[in-house]
């Protein structure tokens, strides 16, 4: 797998969680919160996400749709799909394992004797 | 499935393209602006907002280009995208679009037409089980390579072979039915009572005959064939049981065959009945009328076979000196005998088909390469544009693709079409013998066959101008002027190309006037007779009432004199055979007051009446004819033909002499009081063999031939004679109502020979047009190419005259190398095709040179246009044209 691979799985993952958190949402919103959630740390550029909600869509975890902003501008708004949701929490669940085994090479050795 | 759905999603996003870049466009910009908005409200000047918006988001069209990516397949809108271009290029030039798509659908049309009846006859496998174990178990003698069985051999045959797991015996036989139309003569067969067993075949209603059926005490059994069972019993289904009359004995339906059957010998044989042999022919050993099918055992090879029979023929032969004499044994896969006489010539169409398929090929190859070569600007540009080599190799191999595409698709269209045609002109008796036919159509190896052809030649096609790309410098062909390399690259193939085609050319017009030759020698052969209005048709009276002797003569003295009644009737004559129908139906004989030592002298034996001579207009050679008063009353007299006199009594007169049969009983001698020249009594391509007639009314039969001999018309008189003969007796059957004329040009032999002839002459004449034009394409290109050399020759003082003999010996070296090579491919050719040449040798040589003339004439002419046009060059215009 190469390292975009790795970081368009991850950068799905993210998109799928910031959609459950806060339901149906634009493609600029998404980049935003993606940002702050990470706290700044993670520096990203916008123009990637696009190519990402496409294939979300094609897969089928998401739809899209024409709607209106708070500022009143017309956006396109990405909602998780029910099958997106099921996805979501099998990747959530398998993240969870792979940080929780790496995280197990990286405890302090000999901690038991 | 995910994956399935995003692809088929992808796929689809190769159209609606329009909408998504505006929707994509739309969106993005709804993403700036709600960034700059934020930006603005965070302090910035609506400039630097707009920057930095861009910036995150890491350029518009780099978004766009990736989002692009990701909604369709860029691969395949790539090759959508050349697709496009090719069908464009092609619309704009419709001139080279027909001409290359019409000759790959005129090549693909012939060679899966013809591949359809090739597959018909002889890929398919036979409708029998495991047929590849089956074969064809015959005797035969010094004259006839194929005869047929006797009874008796048969049974020792079966019995005391060590090498079948089964064998059986058929013959054809023909069966008087009463139906709701009168009496009607219907093809049939007799069988052993395994032959469905042998054959592996079962029926489809009722059952198949019993061991021991076929005897002579058994009850009379008979099973329909299906195309009978539909048409005289409407496919009832309590056909089973029923009883029928055959020939005026009672018969029970035990079964019907399934719809797929067929067996060519018999033709379409209707009823199968059981051997049952009885009467003076059946039984006895010298009477030969069964044909032998086997099935062989597992592991035993044809090659065991045969020497297992010759040894059973051996050991017979010492048994029965008399009878077996000579009488040796021959076997072979049943497929010969089925498809018969078809082969070669369906290969041989076959052969012509593919040279034509590979000329056309060449062809719009090579006007391929002419296009290629007028693209190489645009090439060039999009080379120095920044395409790869692939990219512009995948442009040819669209093109190709395309051409063959639509090409192809045309030719299967119209081969289906011509498979229909030429179906259609085989002689009605003749289709009666190829039942496998039938099943003639588009069937998925035929498919596959048009698949496969289809492949190469878009290989080819896309092949062809690809190589050219190799040579392609860019800086050369973007600069109007250089035309050096590549012009003489392009010299190199496509005058390889056009040497191939002449030669193809030739090898087709040399087969096609071989086999005319071939047609016209067979057709002068005398039949030895006077053909043209003459009317045949077989007479069959029920033996009930006319199997005696006395009513047998009243019978055909009234058929010949009722007939010779009609008025444009001007002789009648009889005939236990007819003259080009068959060798045999023979007797052995032995003369009077010679030395004898059991020999078979075997000669054709024809029962006909008085005025059979007469009628047919053959020509008396020595002594007399009978008369109509020469009956079993009279001593027994006989005609004999030329080649029995030459071959019996040579230097010496037979008339007056004496022979009989093999044991010279005294009811058996007969006296010869004339000599006829020969009448052919087998096809026109076969020999004459010793033959004598004797008088109907010494011998008379209940079924016969009737000939008659009218002024002018026959055809419209046939109805008429047949009304007149049954007229006589209701009970009458009357069959191959025709003309003589008719029965020649439909014979197989004559048939094969013209179809065939038609059909390459047909490859042949589109082979030399296409070959010529190919020759024109590149003398012509090689013309324009060198405008400017000309133009210099002619500057510094060449004569027209030069300039013509420089063109056109370009054109004769080509046309030259392709007569050369081609006369030597041709002789090779027509060598595998001797057996289909009559009275020709392959290497015919007034066929070759008028051949070499007509395509050194045709090349002359071809070369002449360019020729003229380079003669005429204007030396200024073309010096300053550069």
């Amino acid at each position: 797998m190469s390292k975009t691979e790795i970081w368009q799985g991850t950068l799905a993952l993210m998109i799928l969680k910031t959609l459950e958190t806060l339901g149906p949402l634009h493609g600029y919103g998404i980049a935003r919160r993606i940002e702050q959630t990470s706290g700044d740390r993670l520096c990203l550029n916008y123009g990637t996400l696009y190519p990402s909600l496409l294939k979300l869509e094609q897969e089928g975890w998401i739809v899209s749709e024409w709607g209106v902003s708070e500022n009143n501008r017309k956006a396109k708004y990405y909602k998780l799909t029910r099958s997106g949701r099921k996805q979501l929490a099998r990747e959530a669940q398998e993240w969870n394992q792979t940080t929780a085994i790496v995280a197990r090479f990286f405890e302090p050795a000999g901690g038991e004797s | 499935m995910r994956h399935l759905r995003a692809w088929l999603s992808r796929f689809k996003g190769l159209f609606f393209k329009d909408a998504r870049e505006r929707e994509l466009a739309a969106e993005l910009e709804t993403h700036l602006q709600m960034h700059v908005d934020d930006n603005i409200r965070a302090g910035m000047s609506p400039q630097e907002a707009r920057r930095v918006a861009v910036m995150k988001l890491g350029g518009v069209e780099q978004t766009k280009e990736a989002y692009r990516d990701r909604a369709t397949i860029p691969f395949l809108e790539s090759v959508v995208q050349d697709l496009r271009f090719t069908l464009r290029q092609l619309r704009k030039n419709p001139a080279f679009t027909v001409t290359a798509t019409t000759t790959v659908a005129l090549g693909i049309g012939a060679s899966v037409a013809i591949f359809a009846f090739v597959d018909a006859a002889l890929i398919k496998p036979l409708p029998y089980q495991n047929p590849s174990r089956l074969l064809f178990v015959t005797e035969t003698t010094p004259d006839i390579p194929r005869a047929v069985l006797s009874y008796p051999d048969y049974l020792d045959w079966k019995s005391l072979n060590r090498v079948f797991a089964a064998m059986d015996v058929y013959t054809q036989r023909g069966y008087v039915v009463s139906t709701s139309a009168g009496m009607e003569m219907v093809d049939g067969a007799r069988v052993s009572d395994g032959f469905f067993r042998t054959l592996g075949v079962g029926p489809l209603l009722g059952r198949d005959f019993y061991r021991g059926e076929d005897l002579p005490d058994a009850p009379r059994t008979v099973i329909l064939s299906y195309a009978s069972w539909q048409k005289r019993f409407g496919g009832r289904q309590d056909i089973v049981g029923q009883p029928i009359t055959l020939n005026e004995l009672p018969h029970t339906i035990v079964g019907v065959l399934p719809q797929n059957f067929h067996f060519a010998p018999v033709e379409q044989a209707e009823f199968w009945t059981t051997l049952h042999p009885a009467g003076s022919c059946d039984l006895r050993r010298s009477c030969h009328f069964l044909n032998g099918i086997a099935r062989l055992k597992d592991d035993v090879s044809q090659e065991a076979a045969l020497a297992d029979v010759t040894r059973i023929a051996k050991d017979l032969e010492a048994q029965y000196p008399d009878s077996n004499r000579n009488q040796g044994a021959t076997v072979g896969p049943l497929a010969d005998v089925i498809v018969g006489d078809v082969k070669p010539t369906l290969l041989l169409l076959l052969g012509g088909a593919g040279l034509l398929l590979l000329i056309a090929c060449i062809n719009v190859a090579s006007l391929l390469v002419v296009r290629s070569e007028t693209r190489r600007r645009e090439l060039s540009v999009r080379r120095a544009l920044g395409a790869t080599r692939a990219r512009l190799v995948r442009q040819f191999v669209i093109e190709g693709v395309v051409i063959v595409a639509v090409g192809s698709t045309v030719g299967l269209l119209s081969s289906h079409w011509m498979m229909q045609i030429l179906s259609g002109l085989i002689p009605k008796d003749m289709m009666a013998g190829m039942p496998y036919l039938d099943d003639l159509r588009l069937s998925s190896r035929v498919l596959m066959f048009a698949l496969g052809i289809a492949g190469f030649a878009a290989l080819l096609f896309s092949v062809t101008p690809a190589l050219r790309l190799s040579t392609l410098d860019i800086r050369d062909g973007i600069t109007e002027g250089a035309r050096g390399t590549a012009g003489r690259v392009w010299k190199r193939i496509g005058s390889k190309l056009v040497i191939v085609e002449l030669t193809t050319a030739m090898v087709l017009l040399v087969g096609a006037g071989l086999l005319g030759k071939s047609f016209y020698r067979l057709l002068q052969v005398g039949a030895g007779f006077e053909t043209k209005h003459l009317i045949t048709m077989r007479v069959r009276a029920p033996r009930s009432a006319y199997g005696e002797y006395e009513p047998a003569v009243k019978l055909g003295r009234n058929v010949v004199n009722d007939v010779r009644s009609l008025p444009g009737v001007t002789s009648v004559a009889l005939a236990s055979t007819l003259p080009l129908t068959f060798n045999g139906n023979t007797e052995w004989i032995r003369f009077v007051g010679r030395a004898y030592n059991g020999e078979h002298n075997e000669v054709n034996q024809r029962g006909v009446s008085s005025d059979y001579f007469a009628t047919l207009q053959a020509k008396l050679l020595r002594g007399r004819t009978f008369t109509d008063s020469e009956d079993a009353t009279k001593p027994n007299v006989v005609v004999i033909n030329q080649t029995l006199a030459k071959k019996y009594f040579p230097g010496e007169d037979p008339i007056g002499q004496r022979f009989g049969d093999t044991d010279l009983s005294p009811a058996s001698i007969k006296e010869i009081i004339g000599v006829v020249d020969d009448i052919r009594e087998g096809p026109l391509d076969s020999e004459i063999w010793p033959a004598y007639y004797y008088p109907f009314n010494q011998l008379p039969d209940f079924a016969y031939s009737v000939v008659v001999r009218t002024s002018q018309g026959e055809q419209s008189l046939i109805p008429t004679v047949a009304e007149t003969i049954r007229r006589i007796d209701s009970r009458i059957t009357i069959s191959n109502q025709t003309t003589m004329t008719a029965r020649v040009n439909d014979a197989p032999t004559v048939y094969l020979r013209r179809s065939s002839t038609w059909l390459v002459g047909g490859f042949a004449v589109v082979a030399l047009l296409l070959g010529v034009v190919g020759l024109y394409g590149v003398i012509a290109y090689s013309v324009s190419q060198r405008t400017r050399e000309i133009g210099v020759r002619i500057a510094l003082g060449a004569q027209r005259g030069m300039v013509y003999r420089l063109i056109m010996r370009e054109a004769g070296v080509l046309a030259l190398a392709g007569i050369v090579i081609g006369t030597g491919c041709a002789i090779l050719a027509a060598s595998l095709m001797r057996k289909l040449l009559f009275g020709t040798p392959p290497w015919d040589v007034a066929t070759l040179i008028a051949v070499a003339a007509v395509l050194g004439a045709a090349a002359l002419l071809a070369s002449f246009l360019p020729a003229r046009r380079a003669a005429s060059v204007d030396p200024m215009s073309a010096l300053r044209a550069e």
